[in-house]
Formats: structure tokens, C-alpha cells, sequence
């Protein structure tokens, strides 16, 4: 990897990624976690820093697919990766199905859990389609939410892989009165 | 939360990585998943002048069954491939039951075996059902190789046999006569918790009668621990109500649990007879299967 000495001796190593299908190459130093350099030097400030300890998940990103704590990665282990935040999610300005199934079931409260809870998501029905509510528990229990309670967000992932974004008319779970 | 300031080195080899090592020193670092070393790092516990991350060193991953050996685990294998592994999943589901109680999905794509072996936290979870299948792992370094058992490489409190510039390749549970193991980990929570206590069976049982047993107790001393006497004990019998009662007796005399934020000793005591006998319940009626509860 390449490094680059300042006149102070502190070294900077260029490191070379793909963020959501984007090649970057930024320069960093070693000690930069990877939600540093997606916040930071990308301002992708979706992926959310909480308790940057690896206990809370809201910093959760995908790498090759599977989802990290961002906060738990050295950026220049990402180095060659394929990275994807929550904004690579969305095709463009047309939301993805688990985005507007989160909106419709009220799955959203105050936000700071749902980008990683998204792709949390994203990444258990990419793996396996039709899940079971447990399944579905186990995959997002590394992601704490603070609002909700859970009950919506695993409705809102169930229903996706039911191939529905909205509740069911009847129980109108999710809206308001 | 910044982490202090270290050079970073990606070598491609094993080979230049323990060279790597042998001429950093004291002061440097081997990089798994990072996920205890970030871990101590963010909360100022440790800083190291250098890490080497092994990331680049494929020879290091892997779970495979090899004739004559038994099943080789790379020490880079992450506690998801554990859990995901065909080999394990035949062989011993046990394992990746035990990995499938660790932390959360995110923290499994990245924390490795190798590094809950060297970090020797007496919590770790994979440590005891490996020690109860009798695995066996490598050390190697620039001056050579050693293999040992894995169970030889704790030392109390908290640390290990392993030296400056060594590197753990990996694990080897060996083709052996045993009929059956199984891991039970109780946690405050169902994700995301260390365990309170953890403990592994093993079992070689013959007709109805335990021939041979290990039980494995994590977080009931200051490292992990073989109960000598109980699996003693349980030579020759078989897993009746009374012998079960007598085994809980002998594993709450032999642990040295702690006090601590997670349950005081005396509950640990308690817990770890009690999860000694569903474990060896298991070992003896599910084979190396899932336990009966999942
Ligand atoms: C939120 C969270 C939850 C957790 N939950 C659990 C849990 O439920 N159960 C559990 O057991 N653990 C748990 N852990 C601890 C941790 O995830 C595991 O111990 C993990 O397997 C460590 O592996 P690593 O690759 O991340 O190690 P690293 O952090 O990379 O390394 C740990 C130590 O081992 C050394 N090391 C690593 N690999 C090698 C090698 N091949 N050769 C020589 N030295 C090496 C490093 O130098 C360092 O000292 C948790 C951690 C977090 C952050
Ligand atoms: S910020 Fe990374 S897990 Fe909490
Ligand atoms: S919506 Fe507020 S933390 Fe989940």
C-alpha cells in the first residue's frame, strides 16, 4: 500500500475501495475506522456512528455483501472491498422495496437505527428469501433499536419477502388510528 | 472515538508477515477481525506502535475435512464460517451451534477463531467445545512450528503459552472415537452477550455407558477449565437421574468462578452443574447434533 510522510513523520496510506459501485481513493491515516472514512471523507453520513463499540449496529454496512460494523473495521481493511451504505440502496429517486416497506409499516421512529437495520435486511433476504420471524429476529439482533419496540421492523421485512411493501388492509399494523 | 496512532502492515505471505513481526518487536500486533484488539484500543487499554493484519494471508482460511488429520480450521475462519461450514455442519454441528451463540451477525463476519483462541478471555465460546473435541492448534514463527493441545494453551489469568512473533495457523479437531458433544452457553441476553458460563460435553458412550467424558467450563475460572474429576466420575456410568445430580455436585466443587457484572460467583457455581448436565444430556442422546432445545 502506498504512504505518504508529512514533515511532522505522520504517515498517510492511500487506500482504494468501492462504495456503492463507486471506485474511491482517499488518503488516510492507520488508526481511521472505516465509518470515519464513509462519514468523514465520502460524507455519507447515513451509516450512523452510536456506540462505536460494535454493540449497537447503527454504523452497519455491507462488505461483499455481508454486513459489518463499519465502527469495528479499520478503513484500510476495506481496502479492494466492495462496500454498500444505505445510500446505495435506493435505485436512484425510487426507494428499494425494504425502504418503503420500513416507511409503510411504521417501522421508522426518530431514523438512527433504520440504515443499518435496512441493510441488515437486505442482506438476510439476499441469502434467504422467505425467512421466518425468528430468522428475521436473529438477523436484526445486532441492531438496537431505541423506538419502535422491533414489532414493525420485522413486519416490514416479512412483508417484503411476502413480495408486499404494506401491511395487510385489515390489521393496519403499523398506522395511525 | 479515535484509536491511537500505529502502522499499518498487510503482508502477503506467512512468511512475511512473522518476519514482519520478528522485526517490530514488542510493540507490535497481529490484526484478525479486530474485534477485541479495536475493541481494547478504542477503550485505551492497549496501543500497540504497529499492527499486521493478516487479511491478506489466504492460507490462513478455511474449514476442511483432510484424511488422517480430521477437520483443519484456518485460524482467519470467522465465526460465521463456522457457523455456515458444510464440513462442521456434518461433522460436528456442535461447533457451529457454539458459533452461532457468539455476539451478532455483523460481529461474526469478522471476529475469527484465531482471535477468540489468542485473546484467552475466559468468556470466549469457542474454546470449550474445541478443547472438548480435543482440537489441537500451530504456532509458528520465524524459529519453526510447535503444535499443542489447545486445551495446554491458557494460563491463568487471561493469557497464553503464545510468544512475541508468533502467529496460530490453525485448528485441528482430530478423527477420534467420541460419540457425541454439545456446547450450552447461558447469556444475559440471546444475541450480543457474553456468557455467564458456558460449558461443552464430549462423550464416548458405548451401550448405554459413558466410556470416556470431558466437561468445559468458560467463565467459571480464571481460564478454561477441564473438570478432571467429574469426567472422571462419569466414567462407566450412564446419564441417570442420580448420576446427573452427583455430576452437578463435582463440576460446582471444581470451578473458581468470580464475582462480576455479569453474575456473582455463587450464581455462577450453580449455573455451570446445571449446565454441565444438560450438556453431557445432550452429548449422550444428540450425538455431535444440535441440542434438543433449538
Ligand atoms: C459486540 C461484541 C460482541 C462479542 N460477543 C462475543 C461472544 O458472544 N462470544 C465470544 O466468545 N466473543 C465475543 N466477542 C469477542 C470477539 O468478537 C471474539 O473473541 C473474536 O472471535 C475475536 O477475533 P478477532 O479476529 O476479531 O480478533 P482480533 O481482535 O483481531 O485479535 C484478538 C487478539 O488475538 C490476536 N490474534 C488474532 N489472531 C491471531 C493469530 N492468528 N495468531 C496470533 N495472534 C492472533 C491479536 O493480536 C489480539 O491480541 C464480542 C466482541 C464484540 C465487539
Ligand atoms: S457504532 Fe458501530 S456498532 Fe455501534
Ligand atoms: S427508530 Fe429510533 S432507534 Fe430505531
Amino acid at each position: 500500500m502506498n504512504t505518504i510522510e508529512d514533515k511532522e513523520g505522520v504517515k498517510r496510506y492511500m487506500l482504494s475501495l468501492t462504495v456503492n459501485g463507486d471506485p474511491h481513493t482517499v488518503v488516510v491515516k492507520a488508526n481511521t475506522t472505516l465509518s470515519q472514512v464513509l462519514r468523514n471523507e465520502l460524507a455519507l453520513t447515513g451509516t450512523k456512528q452510536g456506540c462505536e463499540l460494535g454493540d449497537c449496529g447503527s454504523c452497519t454496512v455491507l462488505m461483499d455483501g455481508k454486513p459489518v460494523n463499519s465502527c469495528m473495521v479499520l478503513a484500510l481493511e476495506a481496502e479492494g472491498h466492495e462496500v454498500t451504505t444505505i445510500e446505495g440502496v435506493a435505485e436512484g429517486a425510487k426507494l428499494s422495496d425494504l425502504q418503503e416497506s420500513f416507511v409503510n409499516h411504521g417501522a421508522v421512529q426518530c431514523g438512527y437505527c433504520s440504515p443499518g437495520m435496512v441493510l441488515s435486511a437486505k442482506a438476510l433476504l439476499k441469502r434467504n428469501p422467505h425467512p421466518t420471524e425468528l430468522e428475521v429476529r436473529e438477523a436484526i439482533s445486532g441492531n438496537l433499536c431505541r423506538c419502535t419496540g422491533y414489532v414493525h421492523i420485522v413486519e416490514a421485512i416479512l412483508a417484503v419477502s411476502e413480495g408486499r411493501t404494506t401491511p395487510p388492509e385489515e390489521t393496519n399494523a403499523g398506522g395511525e388510528a | 472515538m479515535y484509536l491511537p496512532d500505529f502502522d499499518y502492515h498487510s503482508p502477503e505471505s506467512i512468511d512475511e508477515a512473522l518476519s514482519l513481526l520478528a522485526n517490530l518487536g514488542s510493540g507490535a500486533k497481529v490484526l484478525a477481525g479486530g474485534t477485541d484488539l479495536l475493541h481494547k484500543m478504542k477503550q485505551g487499554d492497549l496501543a500497540p506502535k504497529a499492527l499486521v493484519s493478516l487479511k491478506g494471508l489466504d492460507k490462513l482460511k478455511g474449514i476442511n475435512y483432510v484424511e488422517g488429520r480430521g477437520v483443519v480450521i484456518g485460524a482467519l475462519s470467522t465465526q460465521n464460517d463456522i457457523l455456515y461450514s458444510e464440513v462442521l455442519a456434518k461433522k460436528y454441528p456442535s461447533v457451529s451451534h457454539a458459533a452461532k451463540k457468539m455476539a451478532s451477525n455483523q460481529i461474526r463476519h469478522l471476529g475469527t477463531v484465531g482471535g477468540n483462541i489468542v485473546n484467552a478471555v475466559p468468556s470466549a465460546d469457542l474454546p470449550p467445545i474445541l478443547i472438548a473435541l480435543g482440537a489441537s492448534i500451530t504456532l509458528v514463527s520465524t524459529s519453526g512450528k510447535r503444535e499443542m493441545a489447545l486445551e495446554e494453551f491458557f494460563v491463568e489469568p487471561a493469557s497464553s503459552v503464545i510468544n512475541e512473533g508468533e502467529i496460530l495457523t490453525e485448528i485441528v479437531i482430530p478423527d477420534g472415537d467420541l460419540t457425541g458433544s454439545s456446547y450450552h452457553k447461558f447469556g444475559l441476553r440471546r444475541s450480543g452477550a457474553l456468557a455467564v458460563v458456558g460449558v461443552a460435553a464430549s462423550a464416548r458412550v458405548a451401550g448405554g455407558v459413558i466410556e470416556e467424558a470431558r466437561i468445559v467450563c468458560a467463565s467459571s475460572a480464571p481460564k478454561v477449565i477441564r473438570t478432571p474429576k467429574a469426567e472422571a466420575f462419569l466414567a462407566g456410568k450412564s446419564p441417570a437421574p442420580e448420576v446427573l445430580e452427583e455430576l452437578q455436585a463435582i463440576v460446582e466443587s471444581e470451578v473458581r468462578p468470580r464475582d462480576s457484572i455479569r453474575g456473582s460467583a455463587e450464581y455462577r457455581r450453580n449455573l455451570a452443574g446445571v449446565l454441565a448436565k444438560r450438556a453431557l444430556v445432550d452429548a449422550v442422546e444428540s450425538g455431535h447434533g444440535l441440542p434438543a432445545e433449538d
